[in-house]
């Protein structure tokens, strides 16, 4: 299980990374492991705009759909369109080609707000799987 | 919460456990559901289904006795024989759907994991006074399945040939990996193989034994979870008790009529001819998703704007490679080309009805 420490997470499992003016959002490893086999992901339209919380897609694996919330308010930048035809890249690269959403935040203090890797992995740790 | 005999092994193995019909099961390997289901495509996957239960029956009025319950026909069955059938209620409802095999001194009954409590009821609430004795072997017996391409010829190299002597559908006693077994060239994935019923305390040298076969003989297989077990059952058309069939469901309407001998007078046998004769209002279809999305059991069916139908079973079919599912419409439209419209969280997307089944099965 990766906990990868330079980007930030939220209870919901998303992760976040702060690139430049940008922030880019996938699922975390534990999340995906969690999951079993990505199937189907459905993403938001760029240029929509949401709240910290709101739902911007659903991963679908082969057990279910879980929605995927925003960690950060904003603008929909870009969408990772690759996972159309390649949704295992959320299993096999969650941190990288298996990212979601690139968000335009509107308040960056909610991006320190979030739980560290260490906070994360006590987090997960304190969940039954 | 239940537990099989192997429940440690499965854990060990990096199995994801989850609950199913009571009892703890493998959903899942290392490799992943998906990984899985092609392996059994591809060479050979070993399955752990104790969970199901396993009736025994003996005595001289078996034969007529089964025959009364079960809609196929089981006065037809030779010994070492074995056929599908369902069990149906007076109205024609499906209480399961299982399999009998007739052996030589003794008929032995599979059913659902999550039926074999009701199934158990029905079965004894149907004993005559005499003549028929019913033995729940659950417990003190194992079951699992062996199936893909190569496992028959794999087994074959432990059984001196004596595996792919038992033609389809027929069973034998013969050693596995040292073994006693009952095994029966049946199984529920489309492939070829075997589902072998040993003794509970023979089940690691067994499934191990299997395993380490392979290996020693540089055949690709694996264990394979009830995730992997859904998508390829699912793609030959094979129903699945809870989703395509239950007891407000004709077999008529899930296109199993061929599994009824309407010339036997089992029980729920008028009611189908009936049905038959009356024609079904739905029809069970596979349709295949064009616009993407997964649908999942009780996703509504649009044709048009009028709700025409329900999805029993969706998911992404692997050897299909395409998102797709089983449903009940109306039966003008469970014709191959219909275009239907499958409501997946408030989006209607468009889905074709296919040709069944999506997959052949191999020895078909």
């Amino acid at each position: 299980m990766t906990f990868r420490d330079d980007v930030k997470y939220q209870e919901s499992h998303e992760w976040a990374l702060k690139d430049d003016d940008l922030v880019i959002v996938g699922v975390s490893d534990y999340a995906q492991d969690s999951l079993g086999d990505v199937v189907y992901v459905e993403l938001p339209d760029v240029g929509d705009v949401k709240k910290k919380g709101d739902s911007f897609g659903v991963v679908e694996s082969v057990k279910a759909a879980s929605d995927v919330y925003m960690p950060v308010s904003g603008e929909i930048i870009e969408i990772n369109a690759d996972l159309d035809d390649n949704p295992s890249n959320v299993n096999d690269s969650p941190f990288d080609s298996g990212w979601l959403i690139k968000i335009k935040p509107s308040d960056p203090s909610e991006l320190s707000a979030l739980m560290s890797a260490q906070e994360y992995k006590t987090y997960t740790e304190g969940l039954e799987d | 919460m239940q537990r099989v005999p192997l429940y440690p092994w499965h854990v060990d193995a990096g199995a994801k456990m989850a609950p199913f019909a009571g009892w703890e099961m493998p959903i899942q390997y290392r490799t992943g559901s998906i990984d899985e289901h092609r392996l059994v495509r591809r060479s050979a996957g070993l399955f752990d289904v104790s969970h199901m239960g396993r009736l025994e029956v003996t005595g001289p009025g078996a034969a007529a006795y089964l025959d009364r319950l079960v809609s196929s026909s089981i006065t037809k069955l030779g010994v070492n024989e074995s056929t599908y059938g369902l069990l149906c209620n007076e109205s024609g409802g499906v209480i399961d759907d299982l399999f009998v095999y007739r052996l030589a001194e003794r008929w032995l009954v599979v059913v659902n994991a999550s039926n074999a409590q009701k199934d158990t009821a029905w079965f004894r609430s149907h004993l005559p006074d005499s003549g028929v004795t019913l033995t729940d072997t659950s417990d003190a017996t194992v079951m699992f399945a062996f199936q893909g391409p190569h496992a028959i010829a794999l087994l074959d190299r432990d059984t001196n040939g004596t595996a792919s002597a038992i033609e389809r559908f027929h069973a034998a006693l013969i050693d596995v990996c040292g073994v006693p077994c009952t095994v029966g060239r049946t199984g529920y994935t489309g492939e070829d193989g075997v589902e072998l019923f040993a003794a509970a305390h023979d089940a690691e040298r067994l499934w191990t034994g299997i395993l380490a076969l392979a290996d020693r003989h540089g055949v690709e297989a694996g264990p394979i979870g009830l995730a992997a077990r859904d998508s390829l059952r699912f793609e030959p058309g094979f129903p699945l008790y809870g989703h395509e069939l239950d007891e407000d469901t004709s077999p008529v309407d899930a296109r199993l009529t061929w599994a009824c001998d309407l010339d036997t007078d089992f029980i729920g046998r008028d009611a189908i001819v009936e049905r038959k004769r009356a024609g079904a209002s739905r029809k069970l279809a596979t349709v295949i998703m064009e616009e993407r999305g997964v649908p999942r059991q009780g996703c509504d069916v649009y044709h048009g704007d009028r709700r025409v139908g329900v999805v029993t079973t969706g998911l992404y079919a692997p050897t299909v490679d395409a998102f797709c599912a089983n449903v009940y419409v109306e039966s003008e439209l469970a014709r191959t080309g219909a275009i239907v419209h499958v409501e997946i969280r408030g989006d209607r997307k468009r889905a074709v009805v296919a040709s069944r089944p999506l997959y052949k099965p191999a020895y078909r």
